[in-house]
């Protein structure tokens, strides 16, 4: 894919911001809050940094996007159809039945869709799955999951994370969404994971912390992650939950609540 | 008596000829390579094993991602391990994408003994008798372990293999087919059917033979493939025969003897009877003490026979 430049990167943040807003409305449920806390990760993964063919999503030398807040798909689904992967009228069929635009992802049926996820906390040891494969099998792919702040409270991300440094694997990073909320209140009040970025030092990953929402900021990052040899790179990305949409910003109401007809249509005038 | 072999270290070994025939194999432990015998492959296929330490989910999540990248994976740990802990894992990153992953399980059931309750896993045919997309397997001895692991290996999808710790006696030659979905009559009989998986089919011919000197002819099925289960082969029991008992080394629900009852009651309902570990956790124990505990035993199948031939009409 053609690489965009970072005003248009910054534009097509804001559509797939727009994306998830139309299509968590339409369905009446899902997760607009952890989907637009992460938009300019994702952006700046499908439109710049990944070396990717919609046309041909098994294409075995594509590097690979796991999603692993799978509650995030609104926000997956929204990149893959800008991106070419399937018509952006089906991102309209989130949460039908039938739909590939399924409530959690499901790698079977979606195009472009690496990893059925939605039970937190296993994206990371599947990607390590992919980055060992592609380790023997001499390809030069490069493996990005992507983990909520919240997830990191399960404990199979730390089984995870000191096996990609025991690997010596440095064909993955970890990109952290670092929004300070999840379901129950703050991260520091529900369960504190600070210091977070020294744990994944001392796990035996080399850390960055960004903007999460400064484009050039995070492909900066991922340019450094590709540098170094030898271990996995974590990226912490700083975040606000609801970004891009005034009166969803830091309101955990919209971790897994749609907004409504109403609240859409205001959203949206934001977005313009 | 009849010989006894290791089917550890023929799962160990099959993995062996099969890195040699399919680089595409890749096998995982998790610190547990030595006794699952894992380490056959370790030694000959470093590149392609990979030790996950003791953390089980960790490895069913890079099973699943190595699978989804082209490889056909075996990945094993002890059964408590492979089912309990790890079921979250095992549901979403391979049973419902339909990976190609082999968990092969060993050390299941009681007779791993003397570890005690902690190690006896006798839930896990229930829980990955449960998921969609699953194959599930209980070899009964090595030459049919050899054989269903190579028949794993050459299926896609994801395959549950559930071995034990002891050594079990051989009930097949080297002649013997492995097929897939098919139960094998061990044994030919009009008064009543014995179907039996994994230790329990030598245990159920050895009764058979005895009740054959009072004149109860027993037909012998062995059950290797749980899921999908052969149908055929049990409703014709039920019609020739009349009566079926069931004997596992897994609790009395959940496992064979429900899969097998709910055929029955469908189809062909027929007085029945269940040999099973009962629903309570035991003690420490040599594999034989805690059998008899259950009913486990030549002994305990020829009862169980002769109280379900008077149930007959």
């Amino acid at each position: 894919m053609k690489p965009l430049s970072l005003p248009d990167m910054a534009k097509k943040a804001k559509k797939l911001r727009r994306h998830i807003i139309e299509m968590t409305a339409k369905a009446g449920s899902g997760h607009p809050g952890g989907s637009l806390s992460a938009t300019e990760v994702v952006t700046a993964l499908y439109f710049k940094h990944l070396r990717h063919d919609p046309q041909n999503p098994r294409w075995p030398d594509r590097d690979r996007f796991v999603l692993s807040k799978g509650h995030a798909a609104p926000l997956l689904y929204s990149a893959l159809a800008e991106a070419g992967y399937f018509p952006v009228e089906e991102l309209l069929t989130l949460r039908q039945l039938d739909s590939r635009m399924q409530g959690h992802t499901d790698m079977t049926v979606t195009p472009g869709v690496e990893m059925s996820a939605g039970a937190l906390g296993q994206g990371l040891s599947f990607g390590i799955g992919i980055a060992l494969a592609g380790r023997l099998d001499r390809r030069d792919y490069r493996v990005y999951v992507l983990l909520g702040d919240g997830e990191c409270d399960e404990g199979q991300v730390w089984e995870a994370a000191m096996a990609a440094a025991h690997f010596k694997l440095d064909n993955i990073a970890a990109i952290v969404d670092r929004n300070r909320q999840q379901i129950d209140g703050w991260t520091y009040e529900v369960m504190d994971t600070e210091p977070l970025t020294d744990k994944w030092r001392a796990f035996g990953w080399h850390a960055i912390e960004v903007d999460g929402h400064d484009l050039a900021q995070i492909l900066d990052a991922l340019d450094e992650a590709k540098r170094i040899k030898g271990k996995p790179t974590a990226i912490i990305a700083h975040t606000t939950k609801g970004k891009g949409v005034s009166f969803m910003e830091n309101n955990l109401e919209f971790h897994g609540q749609a907004p409504t007809a109403d609240e859409a249509e205001r959203a949206l005038k934001e977005l313009e | 008596m009849a010989v006894e072999v290791s089917v550890r270290e023929a799962y160990g070994k099959t993995l062996v000829e099969l890195g040699k025939e399919n680089e595409n194999i890749v096998v995982l432990d998790a610190d547990l390579a030595k006794s699952t015998m894992t380490q056959f492959f370790a030694k000959e296929f470093p590149e392609r094993f990979f030790d996950c330490g003791i953390a089980e989910q960790n490895m069913m999540g890079i099973a699943a991602g190595l699978a989804a990248s082209g490889k056909t994976v075996f990945a094993s740990t002890f059964a408590v391990f492979a089912s309990g802990r790890c079921f979250d894992q095992v549901r979403m990153s391979i049973a419902q994408p339909g990976q190609n992953v082999k968990i092969v399980a060993t050390h299941s059931g009681i007779s791993v003994g003397e570890d005690g309750f902690s190690h006896h896993s006798i839930e896990d045919l229930a829980l990955f008798c449960s998921f969609p997309n699953f194959t599930v397997i209980v070899p009964a001895d090595a030459i049919e372990t050899a054989q269903a692991v190579r028949t794993a290996a050459a299926t896609y999808g994801p395959f549950y293999i559930r071995l034990c710790r002891p050594k079990a006696p051989l009930v097949f030659d080297h002649s013997y087919r492995f097929v897939l979905g098919k139960a094998v009559m061990m044994r030919g009989g009009r008064d009543v059917t014995i179907i039996a998986t994994g230790l329990m089919v030598a245990k159920a011919l050895e009764a058979a033979d005895k009740l054959a000197r009072e004149e109860i002819e027993c037909r012998v099925l062995n059950m290797p493939t749980l899921k999908p289960l052969d149908e055929k082969a049990i409703i014709r029991a039920a019609e020739e025969t009349g009566a079926i008992l069931t004997v596992e080394e897994h609790l009395q629900h959940g496992g064979l003897g429900s899969r097998v009852a709910q055929v029955v009651a469908k189809h062909r309902p027929v007085p029945m009877s269940f040999l099973a570990i009962k629903d309570f956790y035991s003690s420490s124990g040599k594999p034989e003490e805690l059998f008899r505990k259950h009913g486990l035993t030549v002994e305990g199948i020829e009862q169980e026979v002769q109280q379900l031939v008077r149930r007959k009409d």
